[in-house]
């Protein structure tokens, strides 16, 4: 893999992960994240949404004037959005009954518009693309790691109902104890969470910055 | 047509909007029949626990009646009632009902009667219960909710038809009693009701689909 391809990606899943260093997309990454399929399930529609919105952006970019952008902006991820709900519906219906309210969500989730701001806007489509599939992942791999440490503090077990996105009977997934933590699976649980997740991340980067000398350099915070 | 920058954009705007929506009727052209074949098959699903040792010649889901509020069962919004019948004669009534009084909002419950006023089946369908707690009222969850079926308005009195910590004989759920009134609450209603109105939800058979009870 080229450098710069594999920059992108370590950007997308670490550098400047969209849940843990831009701080986007937080009510879909708190509501949803009770277990790890819900995680998986909003986070790959999350991924969609972001890939396709920024191809559209990115594609109509030269036709668009700079005072209208934002509307556009709306209207595209909106339509998208839409699509997703729809195919969710036809193909994974008892995800979409878990995940329902939610989906309709990812309109709001400021991620998506930022994306499109500050990436696709200016960037060929190919790139655009390429810069949904980095987010998206990185906001996935966050919305599963928060699934599963609340899922396996919250209920004793891990991948449970899998088959909401799999199809087939109902999975009980692997069950370590019974019951848990009940505090973790609630909204509060949510936000320990997170901050469990941006101190863990903080804490890596300063002692990776120390090992190698540089503590005075501060993180990026956006793509230019 | 002069090039007025207002004018421009307005254009762009119809153009992008018009694109937008036809990329949404062209998946929901892709996407509609799956829909609705889903839902159905998710409903005949969840009408199943009810139906279970039933003989019946019917077909349910087409046999519904909707009861616009009031209509005396629990819930304030619309009730449905499902009828199934062997031949013209009368074997049992499925009702999806609200109970109002959950511990997070309102919780749907589908209740079986047989026609002899026995519960054949009970599944709570829709709730926002506590999870860990209150949500062990699903029945893939816990068996809590199979302790209905075979029982009757007068089997248990109907003072039993509470929570043992109230005094009657259903088990309760650790940490929720909240959530157990309120089932335990709408099942009891939903029977009286049956016992009050049996005639008249079996009096025509499943021709009309949407008729107004008293």
């Amino acid at each position: 893999m080229p450098t710069s391809l594999a920059n992108r990606f370590i950007d997308g899943l670490w550098r400047e992960n969209p849940g843990l260093v831009q701080l986007l997309g937080l009510c879909p990454l708190l509501a949803v994240t009770g277990t790890f399929v819900n995680g998986l399930g909003l986070g790959v529609a999350t991924m969609m949404v972001l890939m396709a919105s920024n191809a559209l952006v990115s594609m109509t970019r030269r036709w668009i004037q700079p005072e209208i952008r934002i509307p556009i902006y709306v209207l595209i991820i909106a339509s998208l959005v839409t699509c997703i709900e729809l195919i969710f519906k036809a193909w994974f219906p008892a995800l979409d009954r878990t995940l329902g309210i939610f989906i309709p969500l990812i309109v709001t989730n400021c991620a998506i518009v930022a994306r499109a701001e500050i990436f696709a806007s200016r960037n060929t489509v190919a790139s655009s693309i390429l810069d949904g599939l980095v987010m998206g992942t990185g906001f996935a791999c966050l919305l599963m790691a928060i699934g599963a440490f609340r899922e396996l503090l919250g209920q004793g077990s891990i991948f449970s109902r899998m088959d909401l996105l799999l199809g087939g009977e109902p999975v009980l997934g692997i069950i370590l104890t019974d019951g848990g933590w009940l505090l973790m699976v609630l909204p509060p649980g949510a936000f320990f969470s997170l901050a469990l997740a941006i101190a863990a991340k903080n804490a890596i980067d300063r002692r990776h910055r120390e090992k190698r000398g540089t503590l005075s350099r501060r993180p990026r915070l956006l793509n230019r | 047509m002069n090039n007025h920058p207002i004018l421009k954009s307005g254009f762009t705007l119809a153009i992008i909007a018009a694109v937008c929506t036809g990329l949404v009727a062209i998946t929901w052209q892709l996407t509609n029949a799956h829909i609705s074949a889903n839902q159905q098959a998710w409903l005949e699903r969840s009408l199943q626990p009810a139906l279970s040792g039933l003989v019946f010649d019917n077909n349910v889901t087409e046999s519904m009646i909707t009861l616009q509020p009031p209509h005396g069962l629990p819930g304030s919004e619309a009730a449905t009632i499902y009828r199934v019948y062997a031949g013209d004669r009368p074997v049992a009534a499925l009702f999806l009902v609200t109970a109002r009084d959950g511990y997070t909002g309102p919780i749907r419950v589908l209740v079986g009667i047989n026609v002899n006023g026995s519960v054949t089946g009970v599944r709570v369908v829709e709730h926002r219960e506590t999870p860990g707690l209150g949500d062990r009222i699903e029945a893939n969850r816990s068996d809590w909710v199979l302790q209905f079926d075979g029982q009757s308005l007068h089997d248990p009195e109907p003072g039993g038809w509470a929570i043992k910590r109230d005094g009657g004989q259903f088990d309760q759920l650790t940490g929720a009693s909240v959530t157990p009134r309120a089932v335990i609450k709408a099942i009891r209603e939903t029977l009286q009701y049956f016992e009050a109105n049996a005639d008249t939800i079996f009096a025509t058979r499943a021709d009309a689909d949407v008729q107004e009870l008293d």
